[in-house]
């Protein structure tokens, strides 16, 4: 009896392969019933609706929008893009705390050190940094982008006054990552900035000698900042992160065309 | 008279066709169920109410036989004119007729409209991720070709000239030539902050097209212009000692 053909048999062994592996307790139990790589998946609207009904994006969206929430030209993708390269920093992020000691005498020398001396060192740095700019960027234009559709009417007063506060939290994050490097601009930087927070009336003094930790910036301010920049005020992004997407949805999903 | 809705129409259309097609041949078995409802006893058997049955044989005194507006359903017992169509038969021989239709409106109070919405996957989904990956490409690309700054050592005895804080800071800083610190570092940032803030709660103006809301659409531009000149100024026109510098001239003294 002739066999079939190699190539015959080759896809053949792939399917079968394939099949396998998707019948498999392991693989069921990791991509719930509707997930794209589930066995059997086809283009269905139930199928469409279970994709997201039972994954993690479930959180984030309803299973269907508003056919307008989803015109570019309207959203111009700014608030999702924030969101996004929030996640992009944290990764980002991650990586150089491989790498940094938050103290006078280190953290310059660990950034000079990553940048010359570690694999993709000095790339991650750029990404980090110019991803915070243009987060900062996004945040801004997305606040501004809300402002000009009047999306911040009822019901969605609140989910403006989250906003505001996320947009400060952004600055503040991109504020304290400032000085981490340690170099003249650093310093310089920070310090033109917490001399004008000195000036606020009566409990100036107070309030830059918290920030600083001390009278003037060194290294227990570094300390103070790194500890703020990466722990403090991501953990509160990320509640108010939260609250923000939760009441989009609330509120009956991005505002309607004007 | 309520207009009856297009597809009952020719739902109505094609029952009417196809009793027409299966007529023909089962006329002869049709005609003694058809006869049946007149006598009494299978009236009572039939499981029409009695009651029906006599308003609608009052209907049919009245009209003398082939109205419209015959209520319960009952097989013509009359001959039927000639070239009207053939009376569409029920299972039992019964003739169904359309008494009425009830636009849902007039009976349930229906509040929420149907909006036009599509499914999250992939529609929205793609074009997320499409974002997502362009705005990934972008900072990976120009992290390639740009380096962030990385001075020297800093050095709290040696300050820079000029000494500039983080762009988005600029327009406070630029504040500083003009105002007394105070104000510009706190009183002028924290009341655009406050304002900032209660924005929906003091734009009292429910409607969202900029045609209407010509107040706070200019008010807002004004401020965003205000303030991106500022930073623009404090970036790329301040040089040595906070002084007013032409970029194109004396060079950038800038950095991110």
């Amino acid at each position: 009896m002739a066999k079939p053909p190699l190539n015959e048999r080759i896809s053949k062994a792939n399917a079968d392969l394939i099949d396998k592996t998707q019948s498999s307790q392991a693989w069921q139990s990791i991509f719930r019933p509707g997930s794209i790589f589930r066995k059997g998946y086809t283009d269905s609207p139930r199928n469409r609706s279970y994709v997201i009904m039972n994954s993690v994006l479930y959180h984030l969206h309803p299973v269907k929008v508003k056919r307008h929430a989803v015109k570019v030209s309207y959203t111009l993708c700014l608030g999702g893009l924030s969101f996004f390269l929030f996640i992009l920093l944290t990764v980002t992020g991650i990586f150089l705390m491989f790498f940094y000691r938050p103290t006078a005498a280190q953290a310059w020398d660990d950034i000079y050190t990553l940048q010359s001396s570690v694999t993709f060192g000095l790339l991650v740095r750029n990404m980090h940094r110019w991803a915070a700019h243009l987060m900062v960027l996004s945040v801004f234009l997305h606040m501004a982008r809300v402002f000009y559709h009047g999306a911040y009417k009822a019901p969605r007063e609140f989910n403006w006054v989250i906003g505001v506060i996320l947009l400060m939290q952004t600055l503040l994050l991109s504020f304290t990552g400032y000085l981490l490097p340690w170099d003249q601009l650093a310093l310089w930087a920070v310090t033109v900035g917490t001399n004008m927070m000195g000036f606020t009336p009566v409990f100036g003094d107070k309030v830059r000698f918290v920030l600083l930790g001390g009278v003037e910036i060194g290294t227990d301010t570094l300390l103070r900042w790194y500890v703020l920049h990466v722990l403090l005020l991501p953990f509160v992004t990320v509640i108010f992160m939260a609250i923000h997407f939760w009441r989009v949805r609330k509120d009956g999903g991005i505002s309607g065309p004007l | 008279m309520t207009e009856i809705p297009e597809h009952l129409l020719k739902r109505a259309q094609e029952a009417r066709e196809r009793a027409a097609k299966a007529g023909d041949g089962a006329e002869p078995a049709a005609e003694p169920e058809a006869e049946a409802p007149t006598s009494e006893t299978s009236a009572a058997a039939s499981k029409i109410p009695a009651h029906l049955l006599e308003r609608s044989k009052a209907a049919r005194d009245t009209a003398g036989g082939g109205g419209t507006a015959v209520v319960t359903a009952e097989a013509p017992t009359a001959p039927l004119p000639a070239g009207a169509a053939p009376t569409p038969t029920g299972p039992g021989g019964h003739t169904q007729r359309l008494l009425t239709v009830v636009k849902s409106g007039s009976i349930q109070d229906v509040k929420s409209k149907p909006v036009d919405k599509v499914h999250v996957w992939p529609h929205l989904l793609i074009v997320e991720f499409v974002a997502a990956l362009a705005v990934t490409a972008f900072t990976l690309v120009f992290s390639v070709f740009v380096n962030a700054p990385l001075l020297e050592l800093a050095n709290p005895n040696e300050t820079p000239n000029p000494s500039k804080a983080p762009w988005y800071f600029l327009g406070l800083q630029e504040l500083l030539t003009m105002f007394h610190p105070m104000v510009a570092g706190v009183t002028i940032p924290g009341m655009a902050l406050f304002v900032l803030i209660l924005a929906p709660y003091i734009d009292k103006n429910p409607n969202t097209s900029p045609e209407k809301r010509k107040f706070a659409v200019s008010l807002m531009t004004i401020h965003l212009m205000f303030w991106a000149v500022l930073v623009m100024i404090g970036s790329f026109f301040r040089g040595p000692g906070q002084n007013f510098v032409l970029p194109w001239q004396e060079g950038l003294f800038f950095e991110l």
